[in-house]
């Protein structure tokens, strides 16, 4: 199923994720040119909330590799059952039974865990594939998944070749802790995802937000994107915006104006190092509040 | 969009738009996009779609396309628009040198008489500090090499004639590659493991019938070290820049993990035209930016930019950064301490290489200098291509 871009914008909104423009045009991209997007931004503006929204768009599974610093092929592709493997063994070890036809009867389909990437390919309806934070990983991974992206097919060597059934759509997120390949970059779309303007991220606030009014949402959008302006170590992102919207809705406070104490107390939920924290002093925080208005 | 388009993607493009988007594929090529054939051909399949023929779709369309990078996207809308809205080619093309506006007449390293490849060099630099690297004193002690090991120990400063600058910047680059080599094969002697590997255990113990005889094991793999060079490219630097940027572009070229900024008054990210695989043109490129526009050093507020805007992915705890400046700020010297305070603690070693080290009675008293120096771990000298070669032992330690 392809849908144009207008549909997808729809349906973006249909299931709640308030989009800038361009996401859609590069979500529907992806499927004209069956290429895999990749996106970049600081932690926190919302990558990973792209591919979720994505399947949801498209009503597919999503399938999530998370990548982290030693991932190998391992944990990533398939992995053999060896409990089961080792028992197998003995079971068999009395029956006279040569080596050859044990070592066929243990590397079977049934002894086969399979692991993200291996799932991916082998849905009967194409899910979408998040490769999380994939600047985690290391090189050879990368060039790994880069074969598997190009090819769509993986050689197990016990079992032979697995081509893919259905071809996923994938998302790949970086922070960019390292420097992608150029191959890698090539290979697919690329979008850069940004912090959201305050209006967008007002209306963020409002979707997520159950029983928060639209005005008090627009001061925290407001508050927050001058916040992420201020010299700190750790930017706050959407989601920390979102606990602070939650928790000022909780305690019943409408114009942030009023009430500079609560506001400054509750900042914590945006900053989380203590030396952030003595950075937004008091001061700061009115001052912010003053552009508030 | 149906199927139908893609099948017939830029069958229904006429010529003049066909040569506009080629065009405009080289004109971002020009401006270090990386964009191949399969991204034109993308690009004509996108152009093809009815969907796709209104701007606001297709300006955000091909910039999916074409970047790559995020220095790539925040250029691309320019580009974009200097190229389709009739403003013309020759504007768009004036964007890859936007470090520089109002620049003097360039002059080029290519000039200076700088040659490709000058084969033979190798082994003098190498021999000259293996054996234990006497830095500073090498001058005609053996035969036969003497004028080349002369090279190695002169103040770089010294060396006018265009054939010895050559000879030079060959070694600068021999240097950086043996470095390389060095601290790669370590790397690789180091590796060791003790996790138990149970795929191939048990693959390889089938024979046995299943009884764990012979272990398989799985090495961690160390990774190396990673180089962060800060240059100071102002004016009093003028001197020793042009070395030093032949010796960075060795050094980015062969480390995988490395980066490369360039500051006198600004901050440039120069890795990427470091990268370039042809020596010459990566350099001559480099020694643009590297010009710095007079009016002093602001070595804090480089830092500043770097820490705020490039530390975060730039650096992490395996990373050395080596600081190459003669520590003559014109900026504040409480920022350049505060700046260096909060470098110090993102990174694992921080080395100064200060060219003027090597003058015989200098002591840093720069104000600048002297509130960078609590944070250095390794304060260097940087005359000449004997003190860079003698860094590597302590490359390899960290």
């Amino acid at each position: 199923m392809t849908l144009n871009r207008d549909d997808i914008s729809d349906r973006l909104a249909a299931v709640g994720y308030i989009a800038d423009r361009d996401i859609a045009t590069a979500l529907w991209l992806m499927d004209f040119l069956k290429r895999p997007l990749l996106l970049e931004g600081e932690a926190g503006v919302g990558k990973t909330e792209v591919a979720k929204a994505l399947a949801a768009v498209h009503g597919a599974e999503l399938i999530r590799l998370q990548c982290y610093e030693g991932l190998d092929q391992n944990a990533a592709l398939y992995e053999w059952n060896y409990q089961r493997q080792l028992l197998a063994i003995k079971t068999r070890e009395g029956t006279g039974e040569n080596a050859e036809a044990i070592e066929e009867h243990i590397f079977s389909e049934r002894y086969l865990l399979e692991r993200p990437l291996l799932t991916a390919i082998r849905r009967e309806k194409p899910p979408v594939l998040l490769v999380d934070e994939v600047d985690r990983a290391d090189e050879e991974f990368e060039a790994f998944l880069l074969e598997l992206l190009s090819d769509f097919q993986v050689s197990i060597p016990e079992l032979g070749t697995v081509k893919a059934i259905s071809i996923p759509r994938v998302v790949l997120t970086s922070n960019g802790t390292r420097e992608l390949s150029d191959a890698l970059r090539r290979r697919c779309l690329y979008h850069y995802v940004d912090f959201p303007e305050v209006d967008r991220e007002a209306k963020i606030i409002v979707t997520r937000t159950p029983g928060i009014d639209t005005a008090l949402a627009l001061q925290i959008a407001r508050m927050v994107a001058n916040v992420r302006k201020e010299d700190l170590r750790k930017v706050p992102g959407v989601a920390e915006s979102l606990d602070w919207a939650a928790t000022l809705a909780g305690l019943d406070l409408h114009d942030m104006r009023q009430e500079p104490e609560v506001v400054h107390e509750t900042m914590l939920c945006l900053l989380k190092t203590r030396e952030d924290r003595s950075r937004l002093t008091r001061e700061v925080t009115e001052r912010l509040l003053g552009k508030v208005a | 969009m149906s199927v139908a388009a893609i099948s017939t993607s830029g069958d229904g493009i006429g010529g003049p738009t066909r040569h506009r988007l080629a065009d405009f594929a080289r004109t971002l090529r020009k401006n270090g996009f990386k964009v191949g054939l399969a991204e034109t051909a993308d690009a004509l399949a996108i152009l093809a779609a009815p969907l796709a023929r209104r701007p606001s779709t297709l300006k955000p369309a091909l910039r999916s396309l074409f970047c790559a990078t995020h220095s790539d996207w925040q250029r691309f809308d320019e580009i974009f628009d200097a190229f389709w809205q009739g403003r013309g080619v020759h504007q768009a093309r004036t964007l890859a040198g936007t470090v520089f506006e109002n620049r003097a007449p360039v002059r080029h390293l290519k000039d200076m008489g700088w040659r490709v490849g000058t084969p033979g060099l190798l082994d003098h630099v190498e021999r000259g500090h293996d054996d234990g690297g006497n830095a500073g004193d090498g001058r005609g002690k053996r035969e036969g090499a003497s004028r080349f090991e002369n090279l190695a120990s002169v103040d770089l400063r010294h060396i006018v004639e265009p054939a010895d600058i050559a000879q030079a910047h060959a070694l600068a680059a021999r240097l950086s590659r043996v470095m390389r080599a060095r601290l790669v094969r370590r790397e690789r002697v180091r590796r060791r493991g003790r996790r138990l590997d149970l795929r191939h255990t048990i693959h390889r113990n089938v024979s046995h019938g299943g009884t764990l005889v012979d272990l398989a094991w799985r090495r961690r793999k160390i990774r190396p070290l990673r180089l962060v060079f800060l240059l100071d490219a102002s004016g009093s630097m003028n001197l020793y820049t042009a070395f030093f940027v032949r010796f960075l572009h060795g050094v980015v070229d062969a480390f995988r993990e490395s980066e490369a900024f360039v500051f006198h008054t600004r901050l440039a990210h120069v890795s990427a035209s470091l990268r370039d695989r042809d020596v010459a043109r990566a350099v001559d490129k480099l020694s643009l930016m590297a010009q710095g526009i007079g009016g002093g050093t602001k070595i804090g507020e480089s830092l500043a930019t770097f820490n705020r805007w490039h530390a975060r992915r730039v650096l992490n705890s395996r990373s050395a950064v080596m600081i190459v400046s003669d520590g003559y700020d014109t900026g504040s010297p409480e920022q350049l301490g505060e700046e260096m305070r909060r470098l110090r603690r993102r990174c694992r070693r921080i080395i100064w290489l200060n060219p003027l080290l090597g003058w015989n009675n200098y002591s840093p008293q720069a104000r600048g200098m002297r509130a960078a120096l609590p944070y250095i771990d390794l304060f260097a000298p940087a005359h000449n291509l004997e003190s860079l070669a003698a860094l590597e032992p302590y490359l390899a330690r960290i």
